[in-house]
């Protein structure tokens, strides 16, 4: 190569160097911004979506029916509001929720974990319209979990999000099955259910479908319903809500940990649990494979269509008859960016979707979840024995008995992938004490909630 | 068996610039035709070149940038200096994802080059048969599909119901069955399945092409010389594909390296972060914990060690040639 060439080579690359270096560093400044005003201009008389022509820009889940069936019939009762619908995957809007906020802010966005999104200044505060429609005289717990103060931790502070129906979870059963075992109805202490899944064992049937696969650790299901039976769901909440000092690793969750490695070595679960996904999970109970599913009352339509008076739903037992009963209880959160173009009418949304009758009759028939709202509020029939029908009677229970708790899996934004899910999967195959996955667990919360 | 390509001047822009006793008016001549020349060509590669530094090299100075920050994406960063890198170097998962992803260089690299080098000289055995052709083609068709699409495909397979345990319970092999994918001893071999199978046909196809360069007379002369299918695979063929092995080596172990989608779809790291690799922590430490700063330094990391592994390997298997 002669030293002309080489010159040119290096002048070319220098100056490609220099070239992108110039672009890169062009804003050596830290990256990140202030975010923009928020709409949160006072309120001036009650809310309304006016007279004009409004289109609500709304980011749903795909999957689930219940928002667009909402959205078709608030149209129909106020058509000068028209709906943008745009719709990703869960996990998508998990990872999409900041930018968009940022960038392209939705008027209705369905949420994921939200203490980072409102510590952020992402998201808009609703308390003025909580005040104007008067959501405070709802039972307060409805609103708790969607309530996040200055540092981020649950429970109080300002409110950011509104549920369209809240869902309950617990066991469901196959109601043949169950006869085949002698199972006449559901179980009242923990002990009885313990009995009935060693009996589903030795008659041959996989006692319990659960998924557990991937990065999603099903199980966690299971493990929070043993935390209710041997504990106290106020502290589990306040672990999820991040209050300070807040600890997974008691005495109880222990307990009930070790409760569930016991299930697993007397091989209740599935042999792939590990590689089961909840479609899986879903097809196999609905196929009649196993007995019971741990899951929420979200599928309650669903098994009514496709096992029509053959599922049954019970709550998680308590240790002894008539022990105090917990179950994992959240509302579908939506809420409102804080730099929203129609948030007024987002939020006459939310209230009509809690309190219209037709509203909350979709909510129950389509949604197969409760409705927010006044605890006297309108409730449509539903067909008796159905799983609809147990799931709202389960719902009206937990609410009487003050055990409602959000999930453990919504604590921190990256907790149940990065830390619940790889430890359960590591305690089905051996390798994680019911100890350690404690331990682990709240190690990884702890630098979490730090940052 | 290098080429004799040292006697023989270089063609090309150097060649001609080299000054030849001119007379000063052809110089300036020459010159002037030369910058004109010159002119064109950054003008050819300017659009090229802007589109990669805009496209390739600016995202890697800002993920530089990026690293030496906390930062959630979206509020205002601080600056941390290293704090990032020793993290990426001293947490536990992380340095666990990278020696998975060293791990799956065996199953995206070294076994599919070796079954590409078997199934190559046996196809070119049969050279004329149609059943080459066939061959051929069955071999290369995971190739053509979707990364995403034969992660789908081999996920149901090695399921507890896939066909893999079906054949292995039709030949009595019961006792072996399991969930592959959920298994903690077997998730990263079988994730690894599923990069050979992808990954031999491109191998495949590149070698193969590689043999129709060497000269016929070679092999005859051998046989004449006595030498059996080993001693002319040994001798003749695999030193005349050294350059199809050292493409095949490069890209597979920088697919085994920088690997995502399979894993993604197959198991999404699990069981128990048992088949995490790089890229997907990467994913996951950036869209879902928010740590950009963490994500960046990761990724910057990660990059040296693709350049570390590879660059070696070039001059390794090249030779002095390159």
């Amino acid at each position: 190569m002669s030293r002309i060439r080489k010159l040119r080579r290096r002048a070319l690359v220098v100056s490609g160097v220099a070239f992108s270096a110039a672009i890169g560093l062009a804003a050596c400044a830290p990256p990140g911004s202030d975010g923009a005003d928020d709409a949160s201009a006072p309120l001036t008389g009650d809310p309304t979506c006016g007279e004009d022509a409004v289109v609500l820009n709304a980011y749903f889940e795909t999957g689930f029916p219940l928002p667009s069936a909402l959205a078709d019939e608030f149209t129909r009762q106020y058509p000068n509001v028209t709906f943008d619908i745009r719709e990703d995957q869960f996990a998508v809007i998990t990872q999409n929720a900041p930018r968009t906020l940022q960038d392209s802010p939705p008027d209705l966005i369905r949420l994921p974990q939200m203490s980072e999104l409102a510590s952020d200044g992402l998201l808009l505060d609703l308390d003025p319209y909580a005040e104007a429609f008067g959501w405070d005289a709802w039972p307060a717990s409805q609103l708790e979990q969607m309530r996040v103060d200055e540092d981020g931790s649950r429970g109080d502070g300002p409110l950011y999000a509104m549920g369209l129906g809240y869902s309950m979870t617990g066991v469901f059963y196959n109601k043949e099955l169950g006869e085949q075992i002698g199972m006449a109805e559901p179980p009242a202490t923990l002990e009885e259910f313990d009995g009935y899944l060693a009996a589903a064992r030795d008659a041959g049937i996989t006692p319990i479908a659960q998924f557990n696969g991937g990065a999603t650790g099903g199980l966690a299901f299971p493990l929070q319903a043993l935390m209710a039976s041997y504990g106290d769901t106020a502290a589990v909440n306040d672990w999820i809500f991040q209050k300070p000092g807040a600890d997974i690793d008691t005495p109880e969750n222990l307990a009930a940990a070790e409760h569930l490695a016991g299930w697993i070595d007397e091989g209740y679960f599935a042999d792939d649990v590990n590689s089961m996904d909840y479609s899986q999970m879903m097809s196999r109970f609905v196929n009649g494979e196993s007995l019971f599913m741990f899951n929420g009352d979200w599928e309650s339509g669903n098994l009514d269509t496709q096992m029509p008076g053959g599922a049954g739903f019970f709550l998680m037992p308590p240790l002894e008859t008539g022990g105090t009963i917990g179950a994992m209880s959240a509302p579908a959160t939506y809420g409102i960016a804080a730099t929203a173009e129609h948030a007024e009418c987002a939020a006459f949304f939310l209230n009509w979707a809690a309190t219209d009758e037709q509203a909350r009759t979709i909510e129950v028939e389509i949604g197969g979840s409760h409705p927010m709202g006044p605890a006297d509020g309108f409730m449509p029939e539903v067909a008796e024995g159905s799983v609809t029908a147990a799931t709202l009677a389960a719902g009206a229970t937990i609410s009487e008995a003050n055990g409602a708790m959000d999930f453990i899996a919504n604590a921190t934004g990256s907790i149940y992938a990065q830390s619940w899910t790889p430890n359960l999967q590591k305690l089905v195959a051996g390798e994680q004490t019911p100890e350690g996955l404690l331990e682990s667990v709240q190690a990884d919360y702890e630098s979490q909630v730090g940052d | 068996m290098p080429a004799p390509t040292s006697a023989v001047p270089a063609p090309g822009l150097g060649g001609d610039a080299r000054p030849r006793r001119p007379s000063s008016g052809s110089r300036a001549r020459s010159r002037h035709r030369r910058l004109g020349g010159d002119l064109l060509a950054y003008a050819l590669v300017a659009p090229a070149a802007l589109f990669y530094a805009f496209f390739v090299l600016r995202p890697i100075v800002t993920s530089a940038q990026y690293s030496f920050y906390d930062w959630n994406g979206v509020s205002t960063a601080t600056w941390v200096g290293f704090d990032n890198y020793v993290a990426v170097l001293s947490e536990p998962k992380l340095v666990g994802a990278i020696l998975n992803a060293f791990e799956l260089i065996l199953y995206f690299s070294i076994v599919p080059v070796g079954l590409a080098l078997v199934a190559a000289n046996l196809i070119r055995s049969i050279a004329a048969s149609r059943l080459a052709t066939a061959a051929r083609t069955v071999l290369f068709i995971p190739q053509v599909i979707p990364l995403v699409a034969a992660g789908i495909i081999w996920s149901w397979q090695l399921s507890s119901d896939g066909l893999v345990n079906q054949i292995l319970r039709a030949v009595g092999l019961d006792a072996v069955t399991r969930a592959w994918l959920g298994d903690f001893g077997t998730a990263l071999p079988a994730v690894g399945v599923i990069g050979a199978w992808v990954q031999v046909g491109l191998c495949l196809v590149l070698i193969l092409s590689g043999m129709t360069r060497i000269d016929a007379s070679l092999y005859e002369a051998a046989r004449l010389d006595g030498a059996g299918p080993v001693r002319e695979f040994f001798s003749i063929t695999l030193p005349g594909v050294r350059q199809e092995i050292a493409i095949c080596v490069t890209v597979t172990v920088i697919s085994a390296l920088a690997s995502f989608d399979i894993i993604y779809v197959a198991t999404q790291g699990g069981p128990g972060n048992r088949t995490l690799v790089p890229g997907l922590q990467i994913f996951y430490l950036a869209f879902f914990e928010r740590e950009i700063g963490t994500a960046s330094a990761f990724s910057i990391v990660l990059m040296a060690l693709v350049i570390a592994v590879v660059l070696p390997l070039q001059r390794l298997l090249r030779g002095r040639e390159s």
